[in-house]
């Protein structure tokens, strides 16, 4: 009974500082590069797959949250048509909401918040043997059956008792390890693929993703999963003692 | 105690002498900013992209058959009272100048060069010219490719006697577009006076009779419709046109 153990009530321990203070500096990089990255999306909300997707081309998904991709609102010109395929121009006849001036100022400088917390994270962790010894599951945990049994304890709701803090049971180490160490850096290396300056230095990161656009696509999707985990993880909180968890992550136990 | 006070004091004169050293330091090679928060991020990644990433990395070049459709926007006839970027002083002349087919047309290279010019497009043609396919990527998340031919920017300074004191090149075009670049984007390789897009004359709409074409940032620092450069030691006020506006100076990202 891994699981069982796992999640069952032990002395309370609570954060350390430093994890305390890593904890709310990325979590309020994440809400800055979330609702950026929003603002981002909604200036030319359609994504595609390769390196080129644009209003004369055809889109893998579209957004109907605003006016900002209309078709009848341009006018086309053939004006290559000695080249094979006749690339057409287009002209767009309408204003669309663009509020990038700021969003994306907003968005690196979130970006440089989540990469300084996010580095002194991981350099902390690895000092203090936090992230060994707390955070990476392990490698007998991740029999099926043991997966199973942690998976099914969740079901039952069987963390009324959780305790503040470390030890994590098996999903909460999967959790937070793939955020850290998966959904994150995948965030912000398919980020910088979208950084002209940085694919003519490094052109391999646009080989990995299969171009600008497809980088700009798959760092949609890694956003849906990392939203995706915040919901988790409020849900987790408020079931388990929101005040409780909340001044232990404030005030440390 | 007093002791404690001295040695306080001594370390804020000495935080503030250091301070007074990097902002004289910086005045010479620190792009314009707001004071305010967002620009300190956007001069962080400036700086960091400068100090971290090989300055003459080309961006990544793709074949004939890459080149793909592609959106014309911002101004795309500066000659038309009713674009929001139209120049009440240079706009009628850019009516008249298309109207002959740019045989008028010159542009004017001043500031610190030895020799300052004035090059017609025939002048410019018989320069020696480079060829890229490559992609335009829009800060509103969308990208295209063509092929670009133009004058490699450097040549046209060299050509002018450009002097060692230069730190920007700033550009000036019929509608109300100023920009600038720094001296690494402005000699690197593939910056280019483009007077040619795919194999034709560069269409109006994508900023006839010659435009920059910036490879290793964001599409909007490639400025359309030129008519003059200036090379300047440091920035001034017309810089600050862009950063008015709300955009950060640097879109290598």
């Amino acid at each position: 009974m891994v699981a069982a153990t796992a999640i069952s009530a032990v002395p309370v321990e609570g954060h350390r500082l430093w994890a305390r203070l890593c904890h709310w500096l990325l979590a309020l990089s994440f809400l800055g590069l979330a609702f950026s990255g929003i603002v981002i999306l909604m200036a030319h909300p359609r994504l595609y797959w390769g390196e080129v997707g644009n209003a004369m081309t055809p889109a893998i998904l579209e957004f109907p949250i605003n006016d900002n991709h209309r078709p009848e609102g341009w006018e086309r010109a053939v004006v290559f048509d000695d080249i094979d395929g006749a690339p057409v121009s287009g002209y767009r006849m309408y204003r669309i909401f663009n509020e990038n001036r700021w969003a994306r100022s907003l968005h690196f400088l979130s970006g440089w918040i989540l990469f300084l917390a996010g580095a002194a994270y991981v350099f902390a962790g690895v000092a203090t043997g936090h992230i060994r010894q707390n955070l990476l599951p392990r490698l007998r945990d991740l029999a099926p059956r043991a997966l199973w049994s942690s998976v099914t304890a969740y079901a039952r709701q069987q963390f009324r008792d959780a305790r503040i803090g470390p030890p994590y049971s098996l999903l909460q180490r999967l959790a937070y390890a793939g955020v850290l160490f998966v959904f994150l850096p995948f965030m912000v290396i398919s980020g910088l693929t979208m950084a002209p300056t940085i694919t003519a230095a490094f052109p391999v990161l646009l080989d990995i993703f299969g171009g600008y656009q497809s980088a700009r696509t798959l760092h949609f999707v890694g956003f849906v999963v990392l939203f995706l985990f915040l919901v988790a993880h409020l849900v987790m909180v408020m079931l388990t003692g929101f005040r409780r968890q909340l001044r232990a992550m404030i005030l440390g136990s | 105690m007093s002791k404690r006070l001295i040695h306080r004091r001594a370390v804020i004169q000495g935080l503030a002498s250091s301070a007074g050293l990097m902002l004289s330091g910086c005045a010479e090679t620190v792009p314009p900013t707001y004071g305010n928060l967002l620009r300190m991020g956007d001069l962080l990644t400036y700086k960091a992209h400068r100090l971290l990433l090989p300055a003459q990395a080309l961006a990544r070049e793709y074949e004939r058959s890459d080149i793909s459709a592609a959106a014309a926007i911002g101004t795309i006839n500066p000659g038309n009272s009713a674009e929001r970027a139209f120049n009440t002083e240079h706009g009628p002349v850019y009516e008249r100048i298309f109207g002959d087919k740019f045989a008028n047309w010159r542009l004017t290279v001043e500031g610190s060069v030895a020799r300052p010019g004035a090059f017609s497009l025939e002048d410019m043609k018989r320069m020696p010219s480079r060829t890229q396919i490559t992609r335009h990527t829009c800060e509103e998340g969308w990208s295209a490719i063509a092929e670009w031919t133009g004058v490699p920017l450097r040549t046209v300074l060299e050509a002018c006697g450009i002097k060692p004191s230069a730190r920007f090149i700033q550009f000036y075009a019929y509608d109300n577009g100023v920009g600038s670049i720094d001296m690494i984007d402005a000699l690197h390789p593939q910056t280019i006076l483009a007077y040619g897009m795919n194999g034709r004359d560069l269409p109006m709409g994508h900023g006839a009779p010659v435009r920059l074409r910036l490879e290793t940032q964001l599409g909007a620092k490639s400025r359309k419709f030129l008519r003059r450069i200036v090379v300047l030691d440091e920035h001034d006020a017309d810089t600050f046109q862009q950063i008015d506006r709300g955009w950060a100076w640097y879109m290598g990202i």
